[in-house]
């Protein structure tokens, strides 16, 4: 019908529950009143509950000792301290496994994605097989996989692998020295910052004068040997301050010296390589996504097949890739809470053991929420910071 | 709510029927379901909660939750399991999904009060030991400083670990795993030298073990665990059937009476205690809000306290576990009904 035509001189104004706008907002209201009462309702019931059966309530528990130990502690941490301290030692591990994790999943992803377009049969078939076999199973039963099978086969401390000087590996741990830092480790320390800045410099200067005069300088060789000579030398000046220290092997176990636990190795490892076959998908859709004509383009400017990655394709295929990457940075975060399954200390972990013990679930949960849900607003924050520094460069 | 309305005329009908005392929320729900929900040990733990192969569940809890079943319906069969670990238990029973939780639960303050449960009995008392290899060589717990220990999350085990390494000076790495079957399993890789848990935990595990006689379990005993049925707080008239069907087995044990002289005594016993157990004489059934032949029928279906701890626990099992502190403390042991007066 031509209804809608409008009637000339302004026409009857229609009653007012004819009228759009007063119905839209009228149907809102009553949706919003409908969800607070909702809310209104589940949290007067909890309380009701709570309090009926005599449940305690409130944050002071965080303060209350503890009582639990924690196999991992990259802080000071037993069993005298508070509970909020154990709920800061889980979030430390989650941080700590994600980030280890987040690093190698992205190698491996990048020498995936890299690898599955290779001209070379053999090397391409590889990556499309560990891409497709590790994406289709599970995540759970690969860490399983890696933590009951894989690692429980590592022999017991009496027969351990020996890795080269004071290092070793058996079902407890990957054992390595650990570095003392002696007297004069300031002098070395600052040879080392003196070295970086130095290799900065000389990096904005290279990009400067090659921008300028189209000459190219050998920035990587120089910054190594920069890299390395000024330490050394900072390190000799100083009177060799640090000194390491050896895991030795006692009744029980091997004391002294850094430790890596198992269950730390089997997440990075079920993790990384999880979500590695994820990345290398991205990678390769990301280059994929660049129009053929800037290969063309760049080999009509004699570029090298690795130049032309480095240099043309991977800077413009870094715009698809980094959105979609950052979603799986969250998910290997948020993954990380599988380490329940495999005694990894994480966050998701400490946090149940703390429920259990104090049997304060709505306050446990709340912050269980809140802190994964910073811990995903801080990734995506900085990679969407990332991202935009990626897409200025590109002009 | 006119729900709620129709149930609680019903519950007055039934009041005026059967007269029945009133009864609390989870009783008047069990009756309403026609079944008990009871939260049980998930792993397995053969002799206290364990499924066989055609989805049977027995153990020394188990006959706990087919006693409650029994008292409330005459029938040991309305039984629903919830199999839960240690750290699932008590939310499942604070937020109501089981109406009892019947499984190797240490009674302590803290659960007792500001967890919001009611422990109502203790089936079986316990305490915490440790189990390692023999090759290890260990004769006492006290030579275990710096040992990597196997231990499940979300229970007092945890907690006693500290405690015991704390206060003899003595480090210890904690390897926490949420069930005791990936413990088990870690345990015998060889990832820990020590797996600890409630005595009753680790003779029970090792019958799960692909050798058990290559462990040992260590002398000391570092707490106390006694286990027991818990139902939600504030839950009494509940509370009291749950533990009253406890009593009456451990009284029936007392006594004398078992699953195969009930009937007979039931006809004949002149003995007053007998005859008010089985319902002949007095009124309990209905104080408590349950058929006269509660007991009777808990007695006939499962058998006293002894017979479900010798047929789940006892001499002829894999476990071979002696009575001593579950013995009837007529033989100098702890457990001791209150009189059914
Ligand atoms: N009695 C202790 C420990 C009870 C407990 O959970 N024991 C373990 C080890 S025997 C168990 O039953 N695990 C079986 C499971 O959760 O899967 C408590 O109440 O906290």
């Amino acid at each position: 019908m031509a209804a809608a035509a409008p009637r000339p001189g302004g026409g009857r104004r229609t009653v007012f529950w004819n009228d759009p706008r007063v119905r839209a907002i009228f149907a809102q209201t009553v949706v919003l009143l409908l969800v607070i009462a909702g809310v209104a309702y589940l949290v007067n019931n909890t309380i009701a509950n709570r309090e009926r059966l005599g449940v305690a309530s409130g944050f002071d528990f965080l303060r209350q000792v503890a009582g639990f130990d924690i196999s991992q502690t990259l802080i000071d941490y037993d069993r005298t301290f508070s509970y909020g301290r154990a709920f800061v030692v889980g979030l430390i591990n989650t941080f700590y496994v994600a980030v280890v994790g987040i690093v190698l999943a992205t190698v491996i992803g990048f020498l995936m994605g890299v690898a599955r377009l290779s001209s070379n049969w053999l090397v391409a078939k590889v990556a499309d097989a560990y891409v497709e076999i590790v994406r289709n199973i599970p995540l759970l039963l690969q860490l399983i996989v890696w933590y009951f099978v894989v690692l429980a086969g590592l022999p017991a401390p009496r027969e351990s692998i020996a890795l080269g000087e004071g290092a070793f590996l058996n079902i407890r741990g990957l054992f390595l020295p650990k570095p003392v830092f002696g007297e004069g480790t300031a002098i070395f320390l600052a040879a080392v910052g003196l070295a970086v800045i130095a290799v900065i410099v000389l990096g904005r200067w290279a990009r400067r004068r090659f921008e300028a005069t189209g000459q190219p300088f050998p920035v990587f060789w120089t910054a190594l040997a920069i890299l390395l000579a000024v330490p050394a030398l900072g390190y000799l000046l100083a009177g060799m301050p640090i000194s390491f220290e050896y895991p030795k092997l006692g009744k029980f176990r091997i004391s002294g010296g850094l430790v890596m636990l198992p269950e730390f190795m089997a997440m990075v490892a079920g993790l990384s390589i999880y979500t590695g076959a994820f990345i290398a998908e991205i990678v390769r859709a990301g280059i994929l996504a660049i129009p053929k004509g800037q290969w063309e383009a760049a080999q009509a400017l004699g570029l090298s097949r690795g130049q032309t990655l480095r240099l043309i394709i991977i800077p413009q295929a870094l715009r698809v890739i980094i959105p979609p990457q950052t979603s799986q940075y969250l998910n290997l975060t948020k993954n990380s809470s599988l380490g329940v399954a495999i005694a990894y200390p994480d966050f998701f972990n400490v946090a149940g053991t703390i429920n259990n013990q104090t049997g304060q679930a709505v306050e446990v949960i709340a912050i269980t929420m809140a802190v994964y849900l910073s811990l995903s607003l801080t990734i995506s924050a900085f990679m969407n910071w990332y991202n935009a520094r990626m897409a200025l460069v590109e002009r | 709510m006119r729900l709620s309305t129709v149930f609680a005329a019903a519950s007055v009908m039934a009041l005026a029927a059967g007269g029945q005392a009133l009864a609390g929320p989870t009783f008047d729900a069990v009756r309403e379901k026609g079944f008990v929900q009871c939260g049980v040990n998930g792993s397995g733990l053969p002799g206290f909660a364990s499924v066989d192969d055609k989805g049977e569940w027995s153990g020394l809890d188990i006959d706990l939750c087919k006693a409650v079943a029994a008292a409330v319906f005459g029938d040991a069969s309305k039984v629903k399991y919830t199999p839960l670990t240690a750290k699932e238990r008590f939310t499942a029973l604070q937020s109501g999904e089981i109406d009892m939780l019947s499984r190797n639960t240490t009674w302590t303050l803290t659960r007792d009060t500001a967890l919001g449960l009611d422990f109502v009995g203790v089936n079986y008392y316990d305490g915490q030991g440790f189990m390692v290899p023999k090759s290890l060589g260990v004769k006492s717990a006290l030579e275990l400083d710096g040992a990597s220990v196997c231990v499940q999350t979300g229970t007092t085990t945890e907690l006693n670990l500290a405690d015991f390494f704390r206060a003899n000076n003595m480090s210890y790495e904690p390897v926490v795993f949420e069930t005791n079957d990936e413990l088990i399993g870690a345990f015998q890789a060889g990832r820990c030298d020590v797996f600890t848990t409630d005595q009753s935990g680790l003779y029970s595990s090792r019958t799960k073990f692909e050798n058990p006689d290559d462990f040992v379990v260590l002398p000391e005993v570092i707490s106390k665990e006694p286990l027991g049925p818990v139902v939600r707080h504030g839950d009494n008239e509940w509370g009291d059937v749950v533990r009253w069907s406890l009593y009456a087995m451990i009284e029936a044990e007392e006594y004398g009476v078992t699953s195969e002289n009930v009937d007979e005594l039931k006809a004949n016993s002149t003995n007053p205690t007998v005859r008010r157990l089985l319902g002949v004489e007095g009124e309990f059934g209905k104080a408590l809000g349950l058929p006269a032949d509660w007991a009777y029928q808990i007695i006939k279906q499962i058998g006293n306290y002894g017979e479900s701890f010798e047929r789940n626990l006892g001499e002829n099992t894999p476990l071979k576990i002696k009575r001593g502190l579950n013995d009837l403390w007529t033989r100098g042991g702890l457990q001791y009904a209150m009189p059914f007066r």
